[in-house]
C-alpha cells in the first residue's frame, strides 16, 4: 500500500501532499523536509528507488516537478513508477499539457483527480478514460459562471 | 476538455495565490497570509451571512494556506456547512477541506458524519463517491463506528454503480486497516470474493486490493479467491493486447490488476488442486516467456509495466518455493537484469535475488552470479544500488565463498559511503564469525574492520571478538600477537585500544616470551595510548594494568608508579580515580596468591542459555540500546567483580557473567549476532512520555513523570558542556518495587551528539521510599532530540515498563554573555546570513507579562541585555552554547505585541541547526 505521495519543485516547494496513513502534522512536516532533501540531492541518472526508514521511496522527475511515493516493503516499485506516470498523464490530459503552475493554481483539482485514481493508497481505477469521465461529470455539475479559466489566470500572471 | 472544467472561477483565490507567489521573502509571505487570515476571520464572524460561493472561496484559501505549511485553527465549521450544500463544487471543496484537515473535535465529527450519511443515502453516485472518498481519506475511528456496517452493504448491493463499488471497496479497506475490530465479517465476504469475476476491470482492481488485505488477516475465509484469481490472471496474460481496451497500458494488459492478483496469490501456498496448479504454472511461464520476447514499444512505460508484472510473478515463484524449474528460470532472468543498462532494473534484480538466495533450489544458481555482483559493488555509481549488492553478497554467502565475499566487503569498506558503513561492518562481523573455520582468520578480519572503519564498529562487534577469544584456547596466543602488532601503528582507533587492552590484560603472558613483546614493552605500548583515549577506555586500560601486575610481577613497580601519579589518583573523573586508588591498594596489600585468585583469567562466557535469554528479552520488546549500555559497564568493569569478591562485595560475584550472557554471550551458532543485526535494522526510537517535557525548557527542577505507582523528580545542574542530573524515583505504593532498573537510550543521531552516563541505581525500592540516581551528561555537538529514560520494575508480580523523555535540551548548555549595545549590534550584523537567522511569529499562549517573560528568558539560559533595543518592551539576550566540539554564540530578540497577542522571536547564531532548535524550544514557552 502506498503510504503517501508528495509533489515538490526543484526548489523544494511542496506542491501536493497526500497521506494514506494517519500522522501528526509535525511528523508530516518532518518527513517532507527529510525526503525533499534526500531526493533533491540525488543525481539525474541514479536509480528511482531508495530505502528510507522501513519504506521504499519511488520517485521520478517530470520537468520542474518531482513526484515521490512511499510504499511498503512488499510493494512493487516498478508499478508504482507507472502509477506516477499515469497520474501525470491524467493531469496532462485534464489541463492540456500540464505545468507546475496548473497544479499550484488548481491544487484542488489535482487532489480530486488523485482521489479518483488512487484511494486508501491503492489504485482504484487505472483506466484513463474512466477517471477523466468521472472528473468531467463532476465538472458538468458545477454552476457555470462567466469565469476566468485557470489557464487564463496563468497568462495574466506570466 | 471543456474550458469550464478547468476553473470554477474563484478569482479571489487565484489573486491570493499569485500574491503569495510574488512575495519576495518568507516574512512578506507570512505578512500576506496573516492579512488574509484576518480578512477571512472577519468575514466568517461578520453579521452578513455569506453565500455559498464566498464560503467556498474562503475555505479554499484556508486550505491553500494550510498546505503551504501554516497552522489553521478556524474555518472547520464553515467547511462542514459546505458539505450540506446542494451545489456540487461547494460540497466538493468542503469534503476536500475535511479530508486534509482532519479534526478530532467530536461535535464536528458528528456533523460531518451526518452529512456523509445523507450523501451515502442520496443514490446520486457522484455524491456517494465524494462521501466514500472522505471516509477513505480520514479513516478515523468515529467514522468506522458510523459506517463500517453500511459500506459492505453498498459494496455488494446489486444496483450499486461500478464507480461507487470501487470507492466502497477501498474505503472498506482503509477502515479495515485502521479499525479492523469494527469491520464485521459476514455473509458479504463470499460476495466480495465474487467481485473478482466482475465484468468491470476497475471493480476487479479495487476489489483485489480489499480481498488481499482481508485474506492476509483471515486466509481461510477467502480461500475461494485463489481459483478466481488464477482464472482472472490467466485470462489477462493470454489476452491479446487490445482485448482489454483502456486497461491496456503501453501494450501491457492490465498491469496493475496483474500485479495485485499475483500479490493476492502470495497470501496462499501453491494450490493443491493439480489442474489449478498447472494453470497457474502456465501463467507464470507465460509471463517469464514474455520477458524474452522483443519489446512491443521502445517507451520505458512499456518495459516498466511488463517488468513490474514479471517481478511480481518472480516474487510469487519465490514465495511458493516449490517449482525448481521456475525458480531457476527466475534466477536466470534476474541474472540478465543484473547487467541491464537500466539502473532501476539492476537495482530490483539485486533486491529480488536476495530472497532467491535463501531458497535451497536456487541458492546455487544465485551463486553463479557472484562476479557480476562484486563488480556491481565496485562500479555502480549509485549508493543505493551498491547497498543492494552488499545485501546480495551477504545473502549468497556460504562456506564455499565466504573468504572471497568477506575480503571484497572489507576492501569495499575502505571507500564505502558513510551512510552504509555501519551496516557493512555488522555484516562482515556476522559472516566472519558464521563461516570461520579457523579463528585466526576471524580475528584478522575483525581487527581489519576496526582498522578500516573503527568509528563504525559498534560495541557489540568488539565485545564479540573478546568473547570468542576468551572462549577459544586455540586462538588466544594468536590474538595477543595480532593485537600487539596492530597497536604498533602510530594512529590506531580507540576500539582497537579497547580490544588490545582487554586481550593483552588476559593473554599478554602468551607472547611475553618474545623480547620484542616483553611485559614492559607491552605495558609501554598500551600506556602510550592512554592519554588519547576517552574515560571508559582509560578505565578499561586501568583494569588491564592491574591484570598485568598479576601476570608480570616484574612490571609491578612501573605500574604502581603510574597508578600513584596525580593524574590518576586525583583524576577529576570519579570512576578513574576510584579505580586507580583501589587497584593501587589491592596491588600493595594483597599477597600473590590472593592477587592471582582475584585477577584470574576470565571464565568462558556461557554459550547456550544466553541466546534464549537474549531472545526472550527481545520478545519482551526491550530495545537494543539499553542492553548495550549494560554490557558496556560490565565489560569495562571486568575486574570489578573480582575486586568486589575481595573487598566489599556489593554485587554477587556472578553478576558479571550473568549480565553479559544476557546481552552478548555466544549461542550455539551465530544466531545471536544475527539477532543483534536484525534488531539493528528494525530498531525504532522509543517514544517516551513527554507531557511535562516542555515545562523543563526554562527550569531544571521538578516532577517529570507521575503515575499511580511511581513519581519521578529531577534536579539538574549544568556547566559548560557538562551536566549532572539527579533523578528521584519515588514509590507511591505500599509494596516494594523489585528488579528496578533503568537505562537511557538515544536514537542513532542523538547518540553521537550527547553522551548520557548513568550511575547504578538500587534494584529495590521500598514502599513509600525514594531512591536517587545520578546521570552524567556531556554535550558533544548540538542536538535536537531528547534521550529516553527507560524504567523497568516488577510491581506485585507484573513487569512495568515506563519510558520518559529526559528534558535535556540544547539550551541547557548555555552560558549567558553580557555585552554592550555596540557589541551586540556588531555581532548581530555579522550573523546576517539567511540561514543563520530563524524567526517565528506565534500567538501568545499565556498572559503577556514582562516579568514572567524575563524570568523565562533567564531560565532559558541567556543574559538579558537592557538598553540595547530602542523599544523597551522588547527583550534582547545573548549567550554561548557549549558543546564538546564547538561553541556557538547566540543572539536573541523577542518582540511582544500585546495588541495582537503575538510574539516575534528571532534567533541568530552561527549554526543553522542551533538557531532552528532554539526557536522551537523557546517559542513553545510563551
Amino acid at each position: 500500500m502506498m503510504q503517501f505521495m508528495l509533489l515538490f519543485s526543484r526548489q523544494g516547494k511542496l506542491r501536493l501532499q497526500k497521506w494514506y496513513v494517519p500522522l501528526s502534522d509535525k511528523e508530516k512536516k518532518k518527513i517532507t523536509r527529510e525526503l525533499v532533501q534526500t531526493v533533491l540531492a540525488r543525481k539525474p541518472k541514479m536509480c528511482s528507488f531508495l530505502e528510507w526508514r522501513d519504506l521504499k521511496i519511488v520517485y521520478k522527475r517530470y520537468a520542474s516537478l518531482y513526484f515521490c511515493c512511499a510504499i511498503e516493503d512488499q510493494d512493487n516499485e516498478l508499478i508504482t513508477l507507472e502509477i506516477i506516470h499515469r497520474y501525470v498523464e491524467l493531469l496532462d490530459k485534464y489541463f492540456g499539457s500540464v505545468c507546475e503552475l496548473d497544479i499550484i493554481f488548481n491544487f484542488e483539482k489535482a487532489y480530486f483527480i488523485l482521489d479518483e485514481f488512487l484511494l486508501g493508497g491503492e489504485a482504484q481505477e487505472t483506466s484513463k478514460k474512466n477517471v477523466l469521465k468521472a472528473i468531467e461529470q463532476a465538472d458538468l455539475l458545477q454552476e457555470v459562471r462567466p469565469a476566468l479559466t485557470g489557464k487564463a489566470v496563468i497568462i495574466i500572471i506570466i | 476538455m471543456p474550458a469550464v472544467s478547468k476553473g470554477d472561477g474563484m478569482r479571489g483565490l487565484a489573486v491570493f495565490i499569485s500574491d503569495i507567489r510574488n512575495c519576495k521573502s518568507k516574512e512578506s509571505e507570512v505578512k500576506r497570509i496573516n492579512k488574509e487570515l484576518a480578512n477571512i476571520r472577519s468575514k466568517f464572524k461578520g453579521d452578513k451571512a455569506l453565500d455559498g460561493y464566498s464560503k467556498k472561496k474562503y475555505v479554499c484559501k484556508l486550505l491553500f494556506i494550510f498546505l503551504l505549511g501554516h497552522d489553521i485553527d478556524f474555518g472547520h465549521m464553515e467547511a462542514v456547512n459546505l458539505l450540506s450544500s446542494n451545489k456540487y463544487t461547494e460540497k466538493q471543496i468542503g469534503y476536500l477541506f475535511i479530508s486534509v484537515l482532519v479534526n478530532s473535535n467530536s461535535d464536528l465529527i458528528r456533523l460531518i458524519n451526518n452529512a456523509i450519511k445523507n450523501d451515502l443515502a442520496s443514490r446520486n453516485s457522484t455524491f456517494m463517491n465524494l462521501a466514500l472518498h472522505c471516509i477513505a481519506n480520514v479513516g478515523s475511528r468515529e467514522m468506522a463506528e458510523a459506517f463500517a456496517s453500511e459500506i459492505p452493504r453498498i459494496l455488494v448491493a446489486g444496483d450499486t454503480m461500478d464507480s461507487v463499488k470501487q470507492s466502497a471497496a477501498l474505503c472498506l479497506l482503509r477502515l479495515n486497516r485502521t479499525s479492523p475490530d469494527l469491520v464485521p465479517m459476514g455473509e458479504w465476504t463470499a460476495r466480495v470474493v465474487h467481485l473478482l469475476n466482475d465484468q468491470h476491470l476497475g471493480v476487479v482492481t479495487a476489489a483485489t486490493s480489499l480481498i488481499t488485505t482481508l485474506a492476509q488477516k483471515s486466509p481461510d475465509d477467502f480461500k475461494t479467491s485463489v481459483s478466481l484469481a488464477v482464472a482472472r490472471l490467466s485470462r489477462i496474460v493470454t489476452s491479446a493486447s487490445i482485448d482489454l481496451q483502456d486497461y491496456t497500458y503501453y501494450f501491457v494488459a492490465a498491469p496493475w490488476l496483474s500485479v495485485k492478483l499475483l500479490r493476492l496469490l502470495q497470501c496462499y501456498p501453491p494450490p493443491e488442486d493439480t489442474s489449478l496448479r498447472s494453470r497457474l504454472t502456465e501463467c507464470l511461464e507465460t509471463i517469464l516467456n514474455k520477458a524474452q520476447e522483443p519489446p512491443k514499444s521502445k517507451k520505458v512505460q512499456h518495459s516498466n509495466a511488463k517488468n513490474a508484472v514479471l517481478f511480481e510473478a518472480i516474487a510469487l515463484i519465490i514465495h511458493h518455493d516449490s517449482e525448481p524449474n521456475l525458480l531457476v528460470r527466475a534466477c536466470n532472468q534476474l541474472g540478465q537484469f543484473l547487467q541491464h543498462r537500466e539502473t532501476n532494473l539492476r537495482y530490483l534484480a539485486l533486491e529480488s535475488m536476495c530472497t532467491l538466495a535463501s531458497s535451497e533450489f536456487s541458492h546455487e544458481a544465485v551463486k553463479t552470479h557472484i562476479e557480476t555482483v562484486i563488480n556491481a559493488l565496485k562500479t555502480e555509481r549509485d549508493v543505493s544500488v551498491r547497498q543492494r549488492a552488499v545485501d546480495l553478497l551477504y545473502a549468497m554467502c556460504d562456506r564455499s565463498n565466504s573468504k572471497q565475499i568477506v575480503a571484497e566487503m572489507l576492501s569495499y569498506l575502505e571507500t564505502a559511503d558513510y551512510s552504509i558503513r555501519e551496516e557493512i561492518v555488522l555484516k562482515v562481523a556476522i559472516l566472519a564469525e558464521k563461516y570461520a573455520v579457523d579463528y585466526t582468520w576471524y580475528v584478522d578480519t575483525i581487527l581489519n574492520l576496526i582498522r578500516i572503519a573503527g568509528d563504525y564498529v559498534s560495541e557489540e562487534v568488539w565485545y564479540r571478538v573478546i568473547q570468542i577469544v576468551i572462549n577459544r584456547d586455540d586462538v588466544q596466543g594468536y590474538a595477543a600477537k595480532t593485537v600487539f602488532e596492530a597497536l604498533q601503528a602510530p594512529a590506531c582507533h580507540e576500539n582497537l585500544v579497547k580490544v588490545g587492552g582487554y586481550i593483552l590484560g588476559e593473554f599478554g603472558n602468551l607472547i611475553a616470551g618474545d623480547p620484542r613483546s616483553s611485559p614492559l614493552v607491552q605495558f609501554n605500548l598500551l600506556h602510550s595510548k592512554f592519554h588519547l583515549c576517552s574515560v571508559p577506555t582509560r578505565a578499561l586500560l586501568l583494569s588491564a594494568y592491574i591484570k598485568f601486575i598479576n601476570l608480570f610481577p616484574e612490571v609491578k613497580g612501573t605500574i604502581q608508579d603510574v597508578l600513584r601519579s596525580d593524574s590518576q589518583l586525583r583524576n577529576a573523573d570519579v570512576e578513574l580515580q576510584q579505580r586507580a586508588v583501589e587497584y593501587l591498594r589491592l596491588s600493595c596489600i594483597a599477597s600473590t596468591d590472593i592477587l592471582a585468585t582475584v585477577l584470574e583469567e576470565m571464565p568462558p562466557f556461557p554459550e547456550r542459555e544466553s541466546s534464549i535469554l537474549a531472545k526472550l528479552k527481545k520478545k519482551k520488546g526491550s530495545s537494543k540500546l539499553p542492553d548495550m549500555d549494560d554490557s558496556r559497564k560490565n565489560v569495562n568493569g571486568s575486574t570489578e567483580h573480582a575486586e568486589d569478591a575481595e573487598v566489599a562485595s556489593k554485587v554477587p560475584s556472578h553478576t558479571f557473567t550473568d549480565d553479559l550472557s544476557v546481552n552478548s554471550a555466544p549461542s550455539s551458532g551465530a544466531s545471536l549476532l544475527v539477532d543483534v543485526f536484525s534488531d539493528f535494522s528494525s530498531a525504532a526510537p522509543t517514544e517516551g512520555s513527554d507531557e511535562h517535557f516542555p515545562r523543563f525548557v526554562c527550569k531544571n527542577n521538578g516532577i517529570i513523570y507521575e503515575n499511580q505507582l511511581l513519581q519521578i523528580g529531577l534536579k539538574s545542574e549544568y556547566r559548560q558542556n557538562l551536566g549532572r542530573m539527579y533523578v528521584f524515583y519515588g514509590n507511591k505504593t505500599s509494596t516494594q518495587f523489585l528488579s528496578f532498573s533503568t537505562s537511557v537510550s538515544s536514537n542513532d543521531v542523538l547518540d553521537s551528539q550527547l553522551n548520557v552516563q548513568e550511575k547504578p541505581v538500587d534494584p529495590l525500592i521500598e514502599a513509600g521510599a525514594q531512591v536517587q540516581q545520578i546521570l552524567n551528561i556531556e554535550c558533544v555537538s548540538d542536538f535536537s532530540d531528547a534521550p529516553i529514560l527507560n524504567i523497568q520494575f516488577r510491581y506485585g508480580g507484573t513487569l512495568q515498563n515506563i519510558a520518559v523523555k529526559l528534558p535535556v535540551m540544547l539550551n541547557k548548555f548555555f552560558q549567558p554573555t553580557e555585552m554592550t549595545s555596540q557589541d551586540f549590534f556588531q555581532r548581530w550584523k555579522q550573523l546576517g546570513a539567511p540561514q543563520q537567522e530563524v524567526q517565528k511569529i506565534f500567538k501568545a499562549k499565556n498572559q503577556m507579562d514582562t516579568d514572567v517573560s524575563k524570568a523565562k528568558l533567564l531560565g532559558f539560559g541567556v543574559a538579558l541585555l537592557d538598553g540595547v533595543d530602542p523599544n523597551p518592551a522588547n527583550f534582547v539576550g545573548a549567550g554561548i552554547i557549549h558543546t564538546k566540539t564547538t561553541q556557538v554564540g547566540c543572539l536573541l530578540r523577542l518582540e511582544p505585541n500585546t495588541q495582537a497577542q503575538m510574539y516575534r522571536l528571532t534567533l541568530r547564531t552561527s549554526k543553522e541547526s542551533v538557531s532552528q532548535r532554539l526557536v522551537e524550544l523557546l517559542s513553545e514557552q510563551f
